[in-house]
């Protein structure tokens, strides 16, 4: 019973977690630890099986496939706040809360006993008596099961491939392609721009900077600009003339730290 | 030892999950809450088999296990077929048929 009141708050905190991050590789981790405490509850429960089953199943392929999907999809995978039926989340929030006070309530006011316990019936082995049962009185669901399994396979397959309905465009291809954008489009016929190279930061989520002293957003992957980790390079500027006080150089007319640099340079 | 606090506790988690269900956006996320309210009723079916003294509780929780583990592959591939098509998990981007 220990082990329930450690994780039973645990649990309701990581559930309620689950609804309220915004990013969904959160709401898998918070998933993650519900599981497991789960698979603990169990084991104090006497179904050592399920308690494997629980860990190796849910935790170790159920989650594992959202993590993957979730990578997929990556880019889109935060929620919108946006509110299509107007008055849901509220409606939404109390129904639910009126579903569980009605559901606490209802099981508080019964009365069970004691529970019987399940030492007579794991008596020889949980597993043992778990598969005298599934093979029995359960074989006909047991057998069900394959077709269920089958059917789920093979709807995966079904749905995951793709039919090549085009053939795959070649570099000949590719390249006519480009020349019909910059006629019809005036599109850049080069290679995308690279991110801007600074002196005090790893550039790859940073824009270059155009001759006007604008961002070139084409410089940054969409990826990381969907995600909105892209930083603006005149923030990055904010702190020189601090850094310039530090170090003990003068504030040239630039203002840039590599001016700030060989000023340093020309002292040493 | 009466197994309420378990039972309670499935309770809890169950209505957290369709909270959830009905709030959240993001189908994935949707799909995670499902996946809440199935392990919360599993929780009540191995805690009423130990009230009850037998195993047919566990079994029930073994084959719901089974169907959530079919559920998932399925449903992970809906959602990656839409997002092929449409560049959105949202659950509300998937509205053609109300028009």
């Amino acid at each position: 019973m220990i082990a329930f009141w450690i994780l039973a708050p645990l649990m309701v905190i990581a559930a309620l977690g689950i609804l309220f991050v915004r990013k969904a590789v959160h709401a898998a981790m918070l998933l993650a630890v519900v599981m497991l405490s789960m698979a603990v509850l169990y084991l104090a429960l006497e179904a050592p099986f399920l308690f494997a089953v629980q860990i190796i199943v849910y935790t170790g392929a159920i989650l594992m496939l959202f993590l993957f999907v979730l990578m997929l999809v990556g880019v889109d995978a935060s929620d919108s706040v946006v509110e299509t039926i107007r008055g849901q989340r509220v409606l939404a929030t109390v129904f639910g809360l009126l579903l569980g006070v009605v559901l606490v309530t209802a099981i508080s006011q019964l009365t069970l006993g004691d529970a019987i316990g399940l030492d007579a019936a794991n008596s020889g082995g949980n597993i043992e008596q778990l598969a005298n049962l599934l093979f029995s009185k359960y074989v006909f669901a047991f057998e069900t099961t394959s077709a269920l399994l089958i059917t789920a396979a093979m709807g995966a397959m079904v749905l995951a491939h793709r039919e090549r309905l085009t053939p795959r465009p070649g570099q000949a291809e590719l390249a006519a392609q480009r020349m019909r954008d910059y006629a019809a489009s005036g599109l850049h016929l080069g290679p995308l721009p690279s991110p801007g190279v600074y002196a005090r930061h790893n550039a790859v989520d940073t824009p270059a900077l155009l001759p006007d002293g604008t961002a070139a957003e084409s410089s940054v992957s969409r990826v990381l600009s969907s995600r909105g980790t892209v930083r603006s390079a005149p923030a990055m500027a904010e702190d020189v003339v601090v850094i310039q006080q530090q170090i003990g150089g003068s504030a040239p007319a630039g203002g840039d730290n590599v001016a700030a640099a060989t000023t340093e340079e020309e002292g040493a | 030892m009466s197994v309420t606090p378990y039972v309670v506790l499935s309770a809890i988690l169950f209505s957290i999950g369709a909270v959830g269900v009905l709030t959240r956006r993001n189908a994935i996320v949707v799909f995670m809450c499902v996946e809440l309210m199935l392990n919360a009723s599993n929780l009540a079916l191995v805690a009423f088999a130990r009230q009850n003294g037998n195993l047919d509780g566990q079994i029930a929780a073994f084959f719901v296990m089974v169907v959530a583990a079919a559920e998932v592959v399925v449903g992970l591939a809906i959602i990656m077929t839409i997002f092929r098509t449409r560049r959105s998990a949202s659950v509300d981007d998937a509205s053609l048929l109300k028009y």
